[in-house]
């Protein structure tokens, strides 16, 4: 058991590399280049045992990845924002050829306008890629996620490909002490990579070809289907297994901060909620009842938690640090349909810090006023609402 | 008791679902003979993604990634890595990729993996067009060939530029073996592939494999226009070992362009004009070569 | 009624091709005169498919002695699609291209 300093970045390289992938594609983007600089250096070092393609770009990392876990070895790639949308195309491939790749995505703008900073439409823009989503809070579970997401993803009635999030610079370039667990106990965490399937001369077969409509592309497709369901029992055991084994205490879908007496809860991904809990306790000091649910999988969606959520709370804020252009941004318009017919309180959408617009501790003490105000009402004013942008008053502190 | 001049083991199954005569075909039985069962491919969208046949079938006793279209360069380089990561070195490692994926979509990733320098091969089927699509123009349609996106027409909008050749670049690329080869001249071909095999390093070959559904010529004429296609100097056969030329099949006497064109229906609307033009372009190819071949074996 | 689901996760082929029989394909089959054949196998050497394979010396005369100990070829019509390159590239044009008589194809 050490302890060391260490940014967000840093700790997802030492996530992977405790977890041994024999193949890393790496290519650089900011703010996620120092997750693959690390790792060279790990390598170079003689403290990683791994084989490193400097590939020429995103597409092409994925690409490899794919390759080369077919080929029967665990991988593991970092990209970010533009890296994200380039590999697009083949992110589907992966999930497809249900290969558990596990992938460092560090939240950062689309352009235009041309930006580095944390937003999450990127990886939002990926929520039907069939990839696995968890979004992180602290550099801790950056580490402690990379390693848990190996173990769910390789079972084999899984094999889904994961990413682990985390947002740009608030994580990626900010140190935070973190525990870094045992190499041998990981290992046994872990064990070996045995793939269900893979490229062999002595068992020739051919990988993902064409098939007609009447072929079981649907039924293979429903597979992937049922391995996401699957995959919430499997992350309950493997958090369960993981908290145990060092010592950590993940909840595995949904953190909840203060929620069990709340009159509005605020629903969000990533470290809007680590802010968004010491706003908690500063309210309730005033006598606000209010608390925050931190959602960690997007993919598979934790419906069941929403749901049971929404029993308990008069009002349920949805923070989205991207936006879809359809019904609301997307964390809202999913936890809208999964209460559907199961609540009728109100639910509101919070669209801010995008483009890694900053959210401040008063920014959303404005925000749960507004929830605790809509709960009152019993109805939200309005369904979508931006904080912040320039000039509108109500957001400025 | 048989004299064969290809080694006779097949690879390839019979039963596959390319059209009558094709000459990709041809390529990959040659290319899996000269390799061997120890092999991996990687092959992206192009005719021999289709070839195999419809899930559940295949058509090879060698193991078959089916790809993306752009990514048999990274492919390859991570099935490589994989294996050797794995202790199986001995594996070899094969990219069959289509003039389209290559000359196109695919450079990028064919650039960089041959950069990095892994221990694979590259193939490039050269059928001269996106034909899997339906014979669209790719940067390797020679000049003057008709295609669907090159018809003709009123404008006369054939495919004029110059064709590209991926060959070259891959030499700029200082790997060490790089060669062309053809389906008419099988022991040249395997010969080539063995070569290459000896060599720890990227090594590309480009198969000019007619297609006769694309070139419009009767199905029988394939290996008979891939023959023509060397004899009159429009695709000449060489390799490139460690930067020097080698041409390794040298027409004496080389038989006019028009010879070649007069077979196939994607040159028939051509004038005398054109023909001529083309007629010289093959020749300033071919002296280019036989200088190149000249200035790189000098000392 | 259960639905009915893949073994596989992900599509992997193993069955071999020749399940299917392409000879259905033809208009022309080739047909060999073995009394003109040489036995050079070029024929064999440029099939695509390939459906053309070895068969024992004598299954099939030999226009000369000096010949009649190499093996002899044999057209696998289940798979030839008739093409006609064995015919196009045999030296001796021993290989005819037939109309493909009946509408089924069979021998």
């Amino acid at each position: 058991m050490m302890k060391m300093i260490l940014t967000g970045n840093e700790s997802a390289a030492w996530g992977a590399r405790l977890s041994r992938p024999k193949v890393i594609a790496a290519y650089p983007i900011t703010p996620q280049t120092s997750i693959i600089e690390t790792i060279a250096a790990f390598i170079a070092n003689g403290e990683m045992d791994a084989r490193y393609i400097r590939v020429e770009s995103e597409h092409s990392a994925m690409a490899a990845c794919i390759a080369a876990q077919n080929t029967g070895v665990r991988t593991f790639t970092a990209t970010s924002a533009h890296g994200l949308a380039l590999m697009h195309e083949v992110l589907i491939w992966a999930s497809g050829a249900r290969l558990p790749i596990v992938m460092s995505v560090v939240n950062r703008a689309m352009a235009p306008p041309w930006s580095v900073w944390t937003d999450q439409l990127d990886t939002m823009a990926e929520r039907d890629s069939g990839w696995i989503q968890l979004y992180t809070q602290n550099n801790q579970e950056v580490l402690d996620s990379i390693i848990m997401s190996y173990k769910i993803a390789e079972k084999h009635n899984i094999l889904l490909p994961s990413m682990v999030i985390e947002d740009a610079f608030i994580l990626s370039h900010t140190a935070e002490a973190v525990d870094i667990p045992d190499q041998r106990k990981v290992d046994d965490f872990l064990g070996e990579y045995e793939p269900a399937f893979k490229l062999d001369p002595e068992d020739p077969a051919g990988f993902g070809s064409l098939i007609m409509p009447e072929g079981p592309y649907m039924e293979f497709r429903y597979k992937m289907a049922l391995a996401m369901e699957d995959a919430k029992k499997e992350i309950r055991k493997v958090v369960d297994e993981y908290n145990e084994t060092f010592g950590r205490d993940y909840q595995p879908f949904i953190e909840e901060y203060r929620t069990e007496d709340a009159d509005a809860v605020l629903l969000v991904l990533g470290t809007i909620g680590s802010t968004a809990k010491d706003v908690v306790d500063r309210m309730r000091e005033k006598g606000k009842k209010v608390g925050v649910a931190r959602v960690r999988y997007f993919r598979p969606f934790p419906t069941e938690d929403i749901r049971a959520l929404a029993k308990k709370v008069d009002m349920i804020g949805v923070a989205d640090r991207s936006y879809s252009f359809g019904p609301g941004a997307d964390l809202f318009a999913e936890t809208r349909s999964v209460l559907y017919k199961h609540t009728d309180i109100p639910v509101k959408n919070y669209v801010m810090g995008l483009g890694g617009r900053d959210i401040t501790p008063a920014i959303l003490e404005k925000v749960f006023d507004d929830m605790l105000s809509v709960a009152k009402e019993g109805v939200a004013d309005k369904e979508i609402e931006w904080v912040g942008l320039h000039g509108d008053e109500r957001w400025s502190t | 008791m048989r004299k064969l001049t290809i080694p006779e083991e097949e690879h390839m199954l019979p039963g596959h679902t390319a059209c009558l005569g094709c000459g990709a075909t041809i390529a990959m039985r040659y290319v899996l003979k000269a390799l061997g069962k120890n092999t991996v491919l990687s092959i992206p969208a192009c005719c021999w993604a289709v070839i195999p046949g419809v899930y559940p079938h295949r058509a090879l006793n060698v193991p078959l990634l089916y790809t993306a279209f752009e990514v048999t360069g990274a492919a390859i380089s991570g099935i490589r890595e994989a294996l050797d990561a794995l202790g199986k070195e001995d594996v070899n490692v094969v990219g069959f990729a289509g003039d389209g994926g290559t000359a196109d979509i695919g450079l990028q990733a064919l650039s960089a993996a041959m950069e990095r320098g892994h221990n694979v091969f590259y193939i490039m089927y050269d059928n001269e067009a996106y034909m899997n699509t339906g014979i669209q123009r790719s940067g390797s349609t020679p000049p003057g060939a008709w295609t669907t996106t090159t018809p003709g027409g009123k404008k006369r909008m054939y495919k004029w530029e110059p064709k590209k050749s991926v060959a070259e670049i891959m030499v700029a690329h200082n790997i060490p073996y790089v060669a062309t080869a053809t389906i008419a001249y099988p022991e040249d071909m395997i010969a080539k592939l063995r070569r290459a095999k000896e060599i720890k390093g990227p090594k590309f070959i480009q198969i000019f494999s007619p297609c006769p559904t694309g070139w419009r010529h009767p199905p029988d004429k394939t290996v008979e226009v891939s023959r023509l296609a060397v004899q009159t100097n429009a695709f000449p056969l060489y390799e490139v070992v460690n930067g020097k030329y080698r041409i390794t099949v040298k027409p004496k006497n080389p038989k006019p362009i028009k010879e070649y064109l007069k077979l196939q229906g994607r040159f028939r609307h051509l004038t005398e004009e054109e023909i001529a033009r083309i007629q010289e372009y093959v020749n300033e190819n071919w002296k280019a070569l036989l200088k190149k071949e000249r200035c790189s074996q000098e000392d | 009624m259960p639905i009915i689901l893949p073994e596989d996760p992900t599509p992997i082929a193993k069955v071999p091709s020749t399940e299917n029989k392409t000879g259905g394909w033809r208009t022309f089959r080739p047909v060999v005169h073995y009394e003109k054949c040489i036995r050079c196998y070029i024929c064999w050497k440029f099939c695509p498919e390939p459906a053309i394979f070895f068969a024992p010396p004598d299954k099939h005369p030999a226009p000369k002695e000096a010949l009649a100990k190499f093996d002899t070829i044999e057209i696998n019509y289940d798979y030839c699609k008739g093409c006609g390159i064995c015919a196009n590239e045999c030296p001796v044009k021993a290989i005819e291209m037939v109309f493909e008589e009946s509408a089924g194809g069979e021998e």
